[in-house]
């Protein structure tokens, strides 16, 4: 078992002429994505990667019975994206794209309540079931089967966490980003009700960063719904109030969102939080 | 990106918002001639991207154009919070019956932008919120629907604002959310909205903070941008496409990903303790290429406070050895004699270190893990001092 994504996952891909989406694609198929086809509006026909390009979500959906899309094209394209996989159906749709305005993502999170999709992202690395399936742009390498859960707001702070686990023979039913932008289709809480309901994850990592709530809100979850053993990291003790830390999301406002509270509140929901992320495996242990 | 005061109320008006006539000025000579156009009292306000300008002495009234001229030269040059005043708004001066809090900003945790006003205008949002939150009325908006009139009443009523102004606030309170989402703005505040001695709705002081991702669309409101108020290479940073922060540490950080970049802060102020911590934020983004690189470390090395730099770089789908020939390549250009520790995880990292080795550059030194790179940086920095 495992969540989100498995060898049932029928993959297509939005973007997939395009640079980022040529760049990724082949090493989704690569690790054993089962990738059914892409959508890029005007290359309707031709074929890429061995795999068909429809003009749009609904046909590609029609000939494919695809049931997860990911989307790799710009900003100003990828809110475009997310309505049409939203109004094709897709049960399952992944945004890698950065940069999204607010504002249309609160639009965006407002419409797929109305629907049965579910959104993960933006601006993440998606989502990785060792052996199974890779939907995204997590190096597949650095991922074993297993039994840990992860979730992060991180990308490259996650592939060093995951590494890390795999290198200590600790395995992974499934990793999860779910972004680091202010507002995204998918919390930490919604992941953290998966990986308790999921049979096979056994302990779950944590990874948050400063700012915002979501994981004081993931810490009053844990204290009042998990059975499951949580480790966690949170990034940004050092950064300044006020300021931007790359993320849309890393700034603490009017004093909320910091790293300490964070830290805090997820002790007191007996989650054992690591000064260094290398501590880990060692946590989990 | 933050807006001047003067050019948030320049941006409200184009919506109907009212706001005083005002005009900035540069020197006090200019000052002097906008206070005669006035003809009357007028403020005279210093213009920088920081609260707690009335405080710090960088508002004044000013009862003629000759005691304009005086207060604008007391103002202008002045530093308030470490940044230099270059512009002053001289505004007519206004007599207050009343002052209002009104402001949208968003609630992530909502998903929604949420409008708040309170009768307790004129300090910051913040501190009524801390001291009486039961002073702020707050409306959340949905963004297909817009804010309607009823909620604008709600928030008029739950301010006690007198029936006979509800008209020209419930106009105000439109022209504000149009504002807030034609321009991408993460915030827009009207702080104090006041009733004048006329008996008039007037945005006495206004503050703007606009959504990096949304300027793309607003090729107008980009322009707007200040960038006397931030350190240089900041600036360079953003045309370069990375992102860059300066702080106040001595141990350069040269990392890839946001997350990352935060945590390899975290982890020389860990080890570094209090004498020695993270000297900024830096995040190159994918891949780390030579001249992406080399266009960090300039960045890095032009803060004099730099005793080391730490590269932390995880090759995800770059390999470690590209990542540490890019790396060498930059330093090839650059030529410099600070120490630098080089941390490189994931595929090929060991080949990586290995080239990083064999070159054998007196200041380079190679770590295989997190922790030993950072306590490496420490050391460096800290023998540096």
């Amino acid at each position: 078992m495992s969540i989100l994504v498995d060898k049932n996952t029928r993959l297509v891909v939005q973007g997939i002429t395009g640079r980022e989406g040529g760049f990724h694609t082949p090493q989704m198929i690569e690790y054993g994505t089962n990738v059914v086809g892409g959508v890029t509006p005007g290359k309707g026909g031709q074929w890429a990667f061995g795999k068909p390009v429809f003009e749009t979500v609904k046909e590609a959906v029609d000939a494919t019975g695809a049931n997860t899309s990911i989307i790799y094209v710009p900003a100003a394209f990828a809110i475009d994206a997310m309505y049409e996989s939203i109004d094709a159906g897709i049960e399952l749709i992944v945004c890698i794209s950065e940069n999204i305005p607010i504002l249309e993502m609160m639009k965006i999170y407002e419409y797929i309540k109305t629907s049965k999709s579910r959104l993960i992202g933006p601006n993440c690395p998606g989502l990785l079931t060792p052996g199974q399936a890779k939907v995204g742009i997590m190096p597949g390498y650095i991922a074993t089967p297993g039994n840990v859960g992860v979730v992060s707001k991180s990308g490259t702070l996650t592939y060093e966490v995951v590494y890390a686990l795999t290198q200590a023979g600790l395995g992974q039913t499934t990793c999860v980003g779910i972004g680091g932008d202010p507002v995204i289709g998918t919390s930490f809480v919604d992941v953290l009700q998966m990986f308790e309901d999921d049979p096979e994850t056994e302990k779950v990592v944590l990874i948050g960063e400063i700012g915002g709530r979501a994981e004081i809100e993931a810490a009053e979850f844990i204290k009042a719904h998990m059975t499951k053993p949580v480790a966690a990291f949170i990034a940004g003790k050092s950064a300044p109030k006020g300021t931007r830390m790359g993320h849309a999301g890393a700034i603490v406002e009017g004093g909320e969102g910091t790293a300490e509270e964070k830290i805090a509140a997820l002790q007191a929901a007996y989650v054992r939080v690591a000064e260094n992320p290398e501590q880990i495996p060692n946590l989990l242990l | 990106m933050n807006l001047h005061e003067y050019q948030s109320k320049n941006r409200f008006a184009e919506f109907g918002i009212p706001i005083p006539h005002g005009k900035v000025a540069t020197t006090p000579q200019e000052a002097y001639e906008i206070a005669r156009e006035l003809d009357g009292p007028v403020v005279v306000k210093s213009q920088v991207l920081v609260g707690g300008r009335g405080k710090a002495g960088g508002i004044k009234l000013a009862a003629t154009p000759a005691e304009a001229e005086q207060r604008a030269n007391e103002i202008l040059g002045m530093k308030i919070k470490g940044l230099t005043v270059q512009k002053v708004l001289i505004d007519p001066a206004s007599k207050i019956q009343t002052e209002i809090y009104l402001g949208i900003t968003n609630d992530r945790a909502a998903g929604k932008p949420v409008f708040m006003a309170s009768s307790e205008g004129g300090v910051e949002i913040e501190q009524i919120a801390h001291e009486k939150p039961e002073a702020i009325i707050r409306q959340h908006i949905d963004l297909f629907l817009g804010l309607r009139d009823y909620q604008a009443r709600n928030l008029a009523s739950g301010i006690n604002l007198p029936r006979e102004h509800w008209k020209a606030f419930i106009k105000i309170a439109n022209a504000l959310f149009r504002c807030f989402v034609e321009s991408d703005a993460t915030l827009a505040e009207i702080n104090p909205l006041v009733i004048t001695g006329d008996n008039q709705l007037l945005a006495l002081d206004g503050k703007m903070i606009l959504d990096d991702n949304g300027l793309f669309r607003h090729k107008d409101l980009a322009e707007m941008r200040d960038t006397s108020a931030e350190p240089e290479a900041e600036t360079q940073a953003r045309a370069a496409g990375i992102s860059y922060v300066k702080l106040d540490g001595q141990i350069g950080c040269m990392v890839n990903g946001a997350g990352l970049a935060m945590t390899t802060m975290d982890m020389t102020k860990l080890y570094g303790g209090d004498l020695v911590g993270p000297a900024n934020f830096l995040d190159i983004g994918g891949g780390a290429q030579a001249d992406k690189v080399a266009a960090a470390l300039r960045i890095i090395l032009s803060d004099t406070n730099v005793k080391s730099v730490l590269f932390n770089i995880f090759g995800g789908i770059t390999r470690g050895d590209e990542v540490a020939r890019g790396i060498l390549q930059a330093l090839n250009e650059i030529k410099t004699n600070v120490p630098m520790i080089i941390r490189l995880n994931g595929t090929n990292a060991e080949e990586g270190r290995r080239i990083i080795d064999e070159a054998h550059l007196p200041n380079i030194t190679s770590a295989a893990t997190l922790t030993e790179a950072a306590q490496k940086a420490v050391e460096a920095a800290k023998g540096a001092l």
